[in-house]
């Protein structure tokens, strides 16, 4: 078989993995209404306000951190195979681009980017 | 050394002689994913079993030796249990993105399973940029995690799912930056050609020390990516009940405990994979005799034992070390693991491009 078609296969079994056992427990498990059930945990309180509410910057920091450093590594991946081949040459050509990438980490940490405050 | 993939090519000649092309795809499509399943069924219940006799004997207790001897059964009862428990939706959350989020999760760590060594032969991905690829699914898992989080409706759930995105996607540089450095020395992306490369000594070995901190960086970053041992913030219990999980009942609940064993055999497995050849046996150039030995063990062996060994001490991990703080946490992998891992990566290419390892 080839890879794609394997791959394909592979998904279809994750699927109906989740959805086979769902289907069981919708045979097996009980089904009972009552109001109570369907509020939101909130260690016996009732919830005040909403759930979908304002949350820290702090996140968004590290997410937009991280975009920058995971395309960098996408970008590295097809020079890690040449590497081996190309010898010095790569290694001096790719030290500017990696140069860039260390200063920006310097200097989201001279700003305090990566302080937890 | 017996390669499986004799025994996989009969099957297919067998097929292809009685049947018509499309039917065969069928059919082998069919008996891969029912093989899939059961082995990734039976490893999570193995793992149930072992991770709480393992926990009991960490804090000096039996564990579980009520349900059959020795306590066998009691993961054949807990997802019985699990079977059987009414599935609640919350009143308030978005109905479509709940029951989406663990189809994502499971779906991450199926094509991540599937592309294990599992031993000679018996590999079913086996991309040229696989290594890639597991890179990139492994990373559906943070988004079932989040959407888990914020489709319940409940406050603990946001915090919960915020904190496991954070923490998940930085580690990820991580691990990001120790594949890549084992890609630098072995050349190749493709697991069995990764694989193929360690004949005759294991990268962990033969790459001295540079490649044994991208092991040690690795495992670490690993296990924050499953979300255990020290660091499990997003579903610390003392904070906040079960983090993202918690307004998932029943089987909904039961994906998400099986993906945290099965990504703790995942990330066991490509640590096995990378560092310590897979299925390949332990060879030492020149003792011939010595390798001849080894190759009688056989390779599915192999790979089970160094994936144990590395669950093991993920297991080890989460037992002695206390949970972190996340500013500890953040600080940790963006001032430490980070700045460490480049120059490793550094040091990984002086060494390939000017030869220095055997």
């Amino acid at each position: 078989m080839s890879n794609l078609s394997l791959l394909v296969v592979v998904f279809i079994t994750g699927v109906s993995l989740v959805a086979a056992a769902l289907a069981m427990a919708k045979l097996l498990a009980p089904r009972t209404f009552n109001p109570q059930k369907g509020e939101p945990y909130e260690c016996g309180i009732p919830t005040r306000g909403g759930s979908w509410m304002q949350f820290r910057v702090g996140y968004y920091l590290f997410a937009i951190l991280f975009l920058m450093f995971d395309v960098e590594t996408v970008f590295l991946f097809p020079w890690a195979i040449k590497v081996r081949d190309m010898g010095p040459e790569a290694l001096i050509s790719v030290s500017f681009f990696f140069g860039v990438l260390v200063l920006g980490l310097a200097y989201a940490w001279k700003k305090g980017a990566l302080e937890w405050k | 050394m017996f390669d499986f993939s004799t025994i996989t090519n009969w099957i297919d000649e067998l097929l292809r002689s009685c049947m018509a092309p499309w039917a065969v795809v069928l059919v082998e499509g069919l008996i891969i994913g029912v093989l899939l399943l059961l082995v990734y069924a039976l490893i999570a219940l193995a793992l149930i079993y072992a991770e709480r006799k393992i926990c009991a004997f960490f804090q000096c207790r039996y564990g579980p030796n009520r349900v059959g001897p020795l306590g066998l059964m009691q993961p054949i009862a807990d997802m019985f249990k699990m079977l059987i428990k009414e599935i609640i939706t919350i009143k308030d959350s978005d109905k479509f993105l709940y029951g989406l989020a663990p189809f994502l999760v499971i779906i991450s760590s199926m094509l991540t399973f599937g592309c294990m060594p599992f031993g000679k032969g018996l590999l079913t991905l086996d991309f040229n940029i696989g290594v890639f690829f597991i890179m990139a699914v492994s990373s559906i898992g943070v988004l079932g995690i989040l959407l888990a989080g914020w489709s319940s409706n409940n406050k603990f759930t946001l915090i919960g799912a915020m904190r496991s995105g954070a923490q998940m996607i930085s580690y990820e540089l991580s691990i990001g930056l120790s594949i890549l450095s084992v890609v630098v020395y072995a050349g190749t992306m493709q697991t069995s050609q990764i694989i193929a490369a360690q004949e005759n000594a294991w990268f962990l070995f033969s790459g001295h020390i540079p490649m044994m901190i991208a092991f040690i960086i690795y495992l670490i970053a690993g296990t924050a990516e499953t979300n255990r041992g020290p660091f499990d913030l997003p579903e610390a219990e003392s904070e906040l009940t079960a983090g993202y999980h918690t307004e998932y009942s029943g089987m909904h609940f039961g994906f998400y405990y099986l993906a945290e064993y099965l990504n703790m055999f995942i990330v066991s497995g490509i640590a096995s994979l990378l560092f310590l050849g897979g299925w390949m046996p332990l060879h030492i150039a020149g003792w011939e005799a010595f390798n001849t030995v080894m190759d009688y063990i056989p390779s599915v062996v192999w790979f089970f034992m160094k994936t144990a060994i590395i669950m093991f001490i993920i297991m080890w991990f989460k037992w002695t070390f206390p949970r972190l703080r996340i500013d500890q946490l953040i600080k940790f992998e963006w001032k430490y693991l980070l700045p460490i891992g480049l120059f490793n990566l550094l040091l990984v290419t002086l060494m390939v491009v000017f030869g220095w390892h055997f």
